[in-house]
């Protein structure tokens, strides 16, 4: 069996929520396995980040070198190949940062490439036996994979449990040395933030959130009144944003803010994993969309097949109606 | 400039809804409408862009069938110079790594400055720009959202990073880079400027044509292959509101008002 590595993400001295995740997922590769974690970056902060991964991998490799004050995928891309063992199992986070890295890794090191894996159903001889979605969620698929020369894998955050495990007390294995000196075609300038906007849907209990099936510009408007009259604010999915209906700031999703409403109402959404990741605290989700086979419908608690052109300035007037009946 | 943009044809998530065959294997592929997949669509409007600012020429390529050509055609109606076709019966089959292969030998008979993707196609794996950087040895960037022409070959870049927020680098051409959608307002395409480039000779390409050797690519080659689609049962689901839209639009006022959202 390969040995299996994985690749952790870190920010200001702790690893990221994903390496538990990862090390789970390993375990679904091989239940006996007992995977390495790997770390690059410099400084103090990374010697933080090796002591918390001792407690859940056996081995953590620590890659220091002062290139990689800010990760650089082309940089760390040249450590990997050089400090990974033939034929290894490396799993990777599916962020930024993995998509940025594990494509061209998996070219350097001759492996496959499995992308956003969100379930493993283990080894078949030389192959490994994983599952994906397509077409934004709408279907899954299995795929098998040839892994006798290796594979880089990027799970999907949140697709792998944790695992319940025994304190480890690992031990850091210095690998920085292995390397040498790391140069790169791109370059890391600085973070721009997200612009604030003009209103802040993570305040809000309410949020009629839109997607594609408002279908242009114009029909916001009715999301508008509908938030309106339940005193919350219009949110909304990535196409919405993309075609420039909305600012960036009312976009919910891993690309945009996460939100914690009482009550989320999904409008013309498909319920893309993108979107669903910037919905927390588990609201109550209401889905109205005119597919059926629409992804929203597993994760929300009602749904109904509409067109919510039709269907929303309806539900505006009843809303409407029922307030002045009920004076405040 | 010369830009190579690499696009695919895919069905239309927003025109169609993606549901199983009876078999329970495949998605029903009967009357499926396809079009550009939406980053690639993104990535030569940018391309567009960029040569209207500083000259040069768009390529459009595809590895595909004849099928194919209708998006090569779209995407010159948008303004692009020229469409390729990259076919081939070896490339059926193909993983990321084999379509990469494909781009791989036609970018070398070319001289770009810069090739761009889009971020993802319908499969959602975002492989084949990091793969095709990779093999030419070209710096790569993926979720490109701003590009800017900087002196000295050189492109100062934006990337989508989590929670809207921009990491800014700078890479030196020639690149790679995987386009986000949202990068800008790709141009409407009418049926006018559709005709116009019907009659346009595409040059297709094959293996012998790429000097690639067949078996580096295709079914055979790949290490990766889809065994079947299905549909998972994740979760209780929804609760179905199935009346007339005015017994739903009652039932979940009634509803929203329990929740708190009705005051």
């Amino acid at each position: 069996m390969a040995q299996i590595f994985a690749y952790i993400v870190h920010r200001a001295g702790v690893p990221d929520d994903s390496a538990a995740e990862l090390a789970a997922a390993a375990r679904k590769i091989d239940a006996a396995a007992s995977p390495t974690a790997i770390v690059t970056g410099c400084g103090p902060e990374l010697d933080g980040v090796c002591s918390a991964l001792r407690a859940s991998y056996a081995e953590v490799w620590k890659f220091a070198n002062d290139a990689l004050t800010h990760p650089n995928a082309e940089l760390i891309r040249k450590a990997l190949v050089k400090i990974l063992p033939p034929a290894s199992i490396l799993l990777l986070t599916h962020d930024h940062l993995g998509i940025d890295l594990s494509p061209g890794l998996s070219i350097k090191l001759n492996a496959a490439y499995l992308s956003d894996v969100l379930g493993i159903e283990g080894i078949e001889g030389a192959h490994l036996r994983v599952i994906r979605q397509e077409f934004g969620g709408q279907v899954s698929s299995h795929v098998r994979c040839d892994i006798s020369s290796g594979a880089v894998i990027t799970i999907r955050p949140g697709a792998f449990k944790p695992l319940e495990s025994a304190l480890l007390n690992g031990t850091v294995i210095e690998k920085s040395s292995e390397a040498g000196a790391l140069t790169a075609g791109r370059r890391y300038l600085q973070m721009i933030a997200a612009e604030a906007g003009d209103v802040d849907i993570t305040k809000h209990n309410v949020l009629v959130s839109i997607g594609r099936g408002i279908q242009e510009r114009e029909n916001v408007a009715v999301a508008e009144e509908l938030a309106d009259a339940l005193g919350g604010a219009v949110s909304c999915s990535r196409p919405v944003v993309d075609a420039k209906w909305l600012e960036k700031s009312r976009q919910v999703g891993s690309s945009g803010k996460t939100v914690k409403p009482k009550l989320y109402l999904a409008c013309g959404i498909s319920g893309a994993f993108q979107h669903l990741a910037g919905i927390k605290g588990s609201p109550f989700i209401i889905a109205i969309n005119k597919n059926p086979k629409a992804p929203i419908f597993q994760v929300a608690d009602v749904g109904i097949v509409d067109d919510i052109l039709e269907f929303l300035p309806q539900l505006t007037s009843k809303v409407r109606e029922m307030q002045g009946v009920r004076p405040k | 400039m010369e830009i190579l943009v690499c696009a695919r044809r895919v069905p239309d998530t927003s025109e169609n809804e993606i549901a199983l065959n009876s078999a329970g294997n495949d998605i029903e592929r009967d009357e499926l409408v396809f079009s550009i997949n939406e980053a690639d669509n993104y990535a030569v409007e940018e391309a567009l862009q960029i040569v209207a600012k500083v000259g040069g020429k768009v390529t459009v390529v595809t590895v595909g069938g004849e099928d194919d050509e209708e998006v090569l055609r779209r995407e010159m109606a948008m303004g692009a110079n020229q469409g390729v076709l990259l076919s081939d019966e070896a490339f059926t089959g193909s993983d990321g790594r084999g379509i990469a292969t494909i781009l791989k030998a036609f970018v070398q008979k070319g001289n770009y400055d810069l090739i761009l993707t889009g971020i993802q196609a319908e499969d959602g794996a975002a492989q084949v720009g990091g793969m095709l950087a990779a093999m030419l040895d070209y710096p790569f960037a993926s979720l490109v959202n701003s590009i800017e022409i900087l002196d000295g070959r050189k492109l100062k870049i934006g990337r989508e990073i989590e929670g809207g927020n921009k990491e800014m680098n700078e890479i030196d051409l020639p690149c790679v880079l995987s386009i986000q959608t949202g990068i800008n307002e790709p141009r409407y395409v009418g049926m006018r400027g559709v005709r116009a480039v019907a009659t346009v000779p595409i040059p297709t390409y094959g293996a012998p044509e790429l000097d690639l050797n067949a078996a580096t690519v295709g079914a055979a080659a790949a290490k990766v292959r889809r065994v079947d689609y299905f549909v998972p049962q994740v979760g209780n689901g929804a609760e179905m509101l199935k009346g007339s839209r005015e017994e739903n639009i009652e039932k979940l006022v009634e509803l929203m008002a329990a929740k708190g959202g009705v005051k």
